[in-house]
């Protein structure tokens, strides 16, 4: 999925961008909260969190229409504090889009290149590029009010493109866009990231857009960064509850390790279940099995009995997505466990009714053991 | 939008009517061609040719215009200032200041003009044209502060952002995108402060002097002598003008408004 250059594996020395320690606050509240944070040269990176969790402030930080309380902002290895927003390398494409409603949409794009002075026909020129780079060639001449609210998205995206910053912030670029669109525009963005060879950073609460365009997530949780990583490291192994209920589902599983041996721990939950987990832990911690829902297998019969940790339920809901049905089995003792299976028949969703008995079961290696 | 029953559509057109045939009538009778102002004596323009050769009539009316316009665009540079002062700056005492906006709206003109008329003599300023412009400037200012107002608080912040994240320092960006925005309601604040101006006898007869007369204080002095035809050709031009001025005023607000909105949208 991740295409392109700068995976995590061989990230370079040196970050393009550098939060070191930054706070920000508004009266009492802390929007962004004693935050690190390293973002690389080339790299799509998203800043994934709920609502107020402080992200277009992060963004807006970075952009230098607010200052930091605390900490210090670095771009290319030089403290940006004194740098007022006109003068930094770095452009923004703002949520609301932000179109100049009394310029055309070849003057928006234009508008940046005529802060620095550029001739007459070089400008033109950009336009024209930066146009057609976002397909939108031929409506130069129209006022923003007469594009759909996807065409001013990608207006939005050439004029803060035209300059080629050596930062593009993107706050929530794809909120407004109906799900095809936004599909589409998604990999557009990425396509145009590689292309020009840019760092992206996008602002979204959506996270498959996030999975789906960056190289790495920053998942953020009241101001601060909770785990910063690649959407597969995110999703396989996050670090924490909060990060593996956030990003995606999850069944939660509050136990305790009876025994450990040879890489495989033994877990008993306080209803007197027993697991079996691959994981490295001590002996009597305190811990959570988190298992996301595709994980797991349902069988309509008995588990055959070499399968490892088989529970036994009853369908409680069932939810027909098309390509995949979620079902909601209760088991004997009341927990409801979600798991999702893949319909690869056509007729695969109709096997499994609501009441009917079933089957769990998971392998040890399918079970994320969270100590926080 | 619901139909309209008959009881409504009868007191609309009471309404309207009641607004409007003094208007219709005085309009008619400019084109009589008889000199006795309450008989009909068939359709000319005789008066408005007359008019051409009243010398008197004509100073006022380039007197007012003169005052109208300059007195405009001071007001509108002013009201402009106001404006951008009392929705930008969180200072204290704002409150007071946005109240103290509205107050000459409400002002009686009588008392308006009287403290202005009081001023000038206090100072000793010489009173004529120059006086009439202060007073009319004072007068409009408001208005064109709270129409620049309306506007101002509906305006983008994120728009001046946008402007210097594109690399316009914030000096230029009132020049590049404020005011680009706000012009239709700079523009719709002038065009209402000159028909104000035009319009006014009030303070206009307060704050004028020897030599300097405007239109409404001519036709006002004309009328005690006795209605004149003439009178009524004069004010069917000056109803026209201010006519076009407030429609175009409203109609440059309303459209380049809508022009905005749906881009928040
Ligand atoms: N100018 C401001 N004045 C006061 N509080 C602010 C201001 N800007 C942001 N905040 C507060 O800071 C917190 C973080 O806001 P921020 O806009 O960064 O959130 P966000 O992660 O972008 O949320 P969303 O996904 O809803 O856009 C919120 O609690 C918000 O209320
Ligand atoms: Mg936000």
């Amino acid at each position: 999925m991740t295409s392109g250059p700068a995976p995590s594996s061989d990230l370079p020395a040196e970050p393009l961008v550098r939060f070191e320690s930054v706070s920000k606050r508004f009266g009492n509240v802390a929007a962004v909260d004693r935050l690190s944070l390293d973002i690389y040269s080339n790299e799509f990176f998203a800043l994934l969190g709920p609502s107020g969790c402080g992200k277009t402030t992060l963004l807006r930080l970075l952009a230098g229409f607010e200052r930091p309380d605390e900490g210090r902002i670095m771009l290319g290895g030089r403290d940006i504090a004194a740098t007022p927003p006109h003068r930094r390398p770095v452009n923004m494409m703002f949520q609301n889009y932000a179109l100049f409603p009394h310029l055309t949409v070849a003057g928006n794009v234009a508008f940046g290149l005529r802060q620095d002075g550029l001739a007459k026909a070089a400008i033109a020129a950009r336009v024209e590029e930066m146009l057609a780079l976002v397909k939108l060639e031929g409506l130069g001449h129209r006022r923003p009010d007469q594009l759909s609210g996807g065409q001013r998205q990608r207006v939005a995206l050439a004029r803060s493109l035209a300059k080629r910053p050596q930062v593009l912030l993107l706050d929530e670029p794809m909120a407004a866009l109906d799900r095809k669109l936004r599909e589409q525009t998604q990999f557009e963005l990425m396509e145009l990231q590689a292309r020009l060879g840019l760092t992206f950073v996008i602002v979204t609460h959506d996270q498959s857009e996030a999975m789906t365009v960056a190289h790495r997530i920053a998942v953020m949780d009241r101001g601060r960064v909770v785990q910063a990583a690649t959407p597969a490291e995110i999703y396989e192994r996050p670090q924490s509850r909060w990060v593996a209920e956030f990003v995606g589902d999850v069944n939660l599983i509050e136990g305790i390790v009876l025994k450990t041996d040879a890489g495989e721990a033994v877990i008993g939950d306080k209803r007197g279940r027993r697991y079996r987990v691959a994981a490295d832990v001590a002996a009597g911690a305190q811990i959570s099995i988190a298992l996301r829902p595709e994980k797991i297998r349902i069988h309509a019969g008995p588990a055959p009995p070499d399968a490892p940790n088989t529970m036994r339920g009853k369908v409680c809901d069932v939810g027909y997505l098309g390509s995949v049905s979620t079902y909601k089995v209760q088991l004997d003792d009341g927990v409801v466990v979600k798991a999702t299976v893949a319909n690869v028949a056509r007729t695969s969703g109709e096997i499994l009714r609501t009441n009917d008995n079933v089957w769990l079961s998971w392998p040890p290696d399918a079970a994320i053991v969270l100590t926080a | 939008m619901r139909r309209m029953s008959v009881t409504n559509l009868v007191a609309l057109a009471l309404g309207l009517a009641f607004l409007y045939v003094p208007i219709a009538i005085l309009v008619v009778y400019s084109f009589n061609a008889s000199r006795l102002v309450t008989v009909w004596g068939g359709w000319s323009t005789r008066w408005y040719a007359a008019l051409l050769e009243d010398r008197a009539m004509i100073d006022a009316a380039l007197a007012s215009l003169l005052i109208a316009t300059v007195s405009a665009a001071l007001a509108t540079v002013l009201g402009a200032f106001a404006a951008l002062a009392l929705t930008r700056f969180r200072f204290r005492g704002r409150l007071p200041f946005a109240a103290m906006i509205y107050a000459p709206l409400v002002m009686p003109e009588v008392i308006t003009g009287l403290s202005l008329l009081l001023l000038f003599v206090a100072i000793d300023l010489d009173r004529g044209l120059f006086t009439i412009i202060i007073a009319h400037t004072t007068l409009t200012m408001c208005f064109v502060a709270i129409v620049v107002q309306s506007r101002l608080a509906t305006f983008d912040r994120s728009l001046e952002e946008a402007a210097m994240d594109l690399g316009c320092p914030p000096g230029r960006t009132f020049f590049a995108v404020v005011l680009p925005v706000i012009m239709p309601a700079v523009i719709a604040g002038f065009l209402l402060a000159f028909s104000l101006s035009l319009d006014d006898l009030v303070i206009a007869s307060f704050t004028t002097g020897p030599g300097a007369t405007t239109l409404p204080i001519r036709i006002y002095s004309e009328i005690r002598l006795g209605v004149k035809p003439e009178i009524n050709a004069v004010c069917t031009i000056f109803i026209a003008v201010v006519a076009a001025t407030v429609v175009a005023a409203s109609l440059i607000e309303k459209s380049r408004g809508r022009e905005a909105r749906a881009l928040l949208a």
